[in-house]
């Protein structure tokens, strides 16, 4: 495949950044797309310029690494898959692909593709855990859980915090994140002991951050790698009305 | 507790509850309208119009309605404000494709919106209120003739046209923002958010066609 690729470069957070274009020749259609970005940042060096700079880490699809934006998909054209998943297949030849880094004032850019994710940590931090007391481990299924609360809890931990919800999102909002994260450790009762003082906290910490409003227009949701859904942003919205009444 | 107005949550829930009431206003303000086409007999809606304008009760709820409207609009415009802030760089190609269509353009109706509720206080509510109006006497009592001033106006090509167009953009606000106030209020399900979104569907329908009959009747007629 021959490919024109348009990616954003910015050499440190004060920099403003531009687009550059590059062409790529003989690339396999089944090659990841970020092989592609090896292959081409293999081509950079051996011309003596800075290779694109993007995150990236276990390369199989769970760590949430590799977030870039794709021709005007978080993660790019396909569904339910990180960047490492997407193959050069989904593109034609001859396409142009732009590549942008996530864009919100929570993630600030530090290097062309590569943004500061820790607003997400803060946020963990602030109170995205469960308190307990340390000790032996406690005996398997000594806290009988309903079925149908384990499900709910482990389909919200499956995020990953890659930060598409917010990089898809028109309002740059982390609602989607902080939902699957209340979900996730209220559902279950080991969590719901400080549920509702997780959850003002945590939503006054996004609000500190910069993150934007949900305006329920469902784009977070689409764009999930690992499908999170939008229930769980009514879930956040009824603990913090519980919290806050 | 005071975090519901500082709050993004907060602020949604604030202008979810004061649309969802305007929701229900709508539907009570387009029933007396249709009053003017459904009687020939103008005085029904001039009495309808007395009573909606001396009653004491209603006076009160007219104060919380425009409570609601302007609660809804600041409310609108903070949140607004601080969603383009938490975007300051735009993408350069951005594919906003998976984001429903209307709720892409809240902003944008909501402005023709205001335009046109300007135009139509002008036009009805001021002259209502202010005794513009033709005054009609029946048994000692006097009546605004408020149903001739829509008669009047509708019999206009260029007012029937200006207030369907914002009918249909109303439409459009409304489509995306019933069924959103109730995922703010936390009510989203698997089972019951699909019967909300055709809910939103035949209320929008409804209410573009009913607020939308009368001038095209009138005009007609």
């Amino acid at each position: 495949m021959n490919l024109k690729l348009k990616i954003w470069r910015q050499k440190d957070p004060k920099t403003r950044g531009k687009f550059v274009n590059y062409q790529l020749r003989d690339i396999s259609p089944d090659s990841s797309f970020l092989e592609m970005l090896d292959v081409l940042n293999e081509q950079l060096v051996s011309m003596n310029e800075e290779p694109v700079v993007f995150d990236d880490d276990c390369r199989e699809g769970i760590c949430g690494a590799c977030g870039m934006y794709i021709n005007g998909h978080p993660h790019g054209p396909d569904t339910l898959i990180t960047v490492c998943q997407l193959h050069m297949r989904k593109f034609k030849d001859g396409d142009t692909i732009v590549i942008e880094p996530w864009r919100a004032r929570a993630f600030p850019i530090i290097r062309d593709l590569m943004v500061d994710r820790s607003a997400f940590d803060l946020l963990i931090q602030e109170a995205g855990y469960v308190s307990i007391n340390t000790g032996s481990a406690p005996d398997a299924n000594s806290i009988p859980i309903k079925k149908k609360y384990a499900d709910l809890s482990m389909d919200a931990a499956a995020c990953i915090g890659c930060g598409a919800c917010v990089a898809a999102c028109k309002n740059a909002s982390a609602m989607l994140f902080v939902g699957a994260k209340i979900s996730h450790l209220t559902l279950l009762p080991q969590g719901e002991v400080e549920a509702l003082e997780r959850v003002s906290k945590m939503v006054t910490k996004m609000d500190e951050l910069g993150f934007g409003s949900c305006t329920n227009t469902g784009a977070c949701e689409a764009e999930c790698p690992k499908g999170i859904t939008l229930t769980n942003i009514a879930r956040l919205n009824r603990q913090y009305y519980k919290a806050t009444f | 507790m005071s975090s519901i107005f500082t709050s993004s949550i907060g602020k949604k829930l604030l202008m979810s509850l004061a649309g969802l009431f305007l929701v229900t206003f709508l539907l009570v303000h387009m029933g007396l309208n249709l009053l003017v086409i459904i009687f020939d007999d103008p005085m029904v809606y001039n009495k309808a119009a007395h009573i909606m304008s001396s009653n004491f009760l209603i006076k009160i709820f007219e104060i919380v309605l425009f409570g609601g409207l302007l609660l809804h609009v600041i409310y609108a415009l903070i949140l607004q404000v601080q969603n383009w802030i938490a975007r300051p760089k735009r993408y350069n190609k951005a594919n906003y494709a998976n984001t429903s269509f209307f709720s892409k353009f809240m902003i944008h109706t909501a402005a023709i919106i205001l335009v046109f509720l300007v135009i139509h206080f002008v036009d009805f509510y001021f002259k209502a209120k202010f005794g513009h109006a033709a005054e009609i006497h029946v048994d000692g009592v006097m009546y605004h003739d408020l149903a001739s001033e829509i008669v009047d106006k509708f019999k206009m090509m260029p007012f029937v046209v200006f207030y369907i167009a914002a009918f249909i953009f109303l439409g459009f606000h409304l489509i995306h923002g019933f069924q959103s106030a109730f995922k703010t209020l936390g009510l989203d399900h698997k089972k019951y958010t699909p019967v909300i979104q055709v809910l939103a569907i035949i209320y929008t329908v409804v209410v573009v066609a009913g607020y939308s009959i009368i001038p095209v009747i009138v005009y007609f007629q």
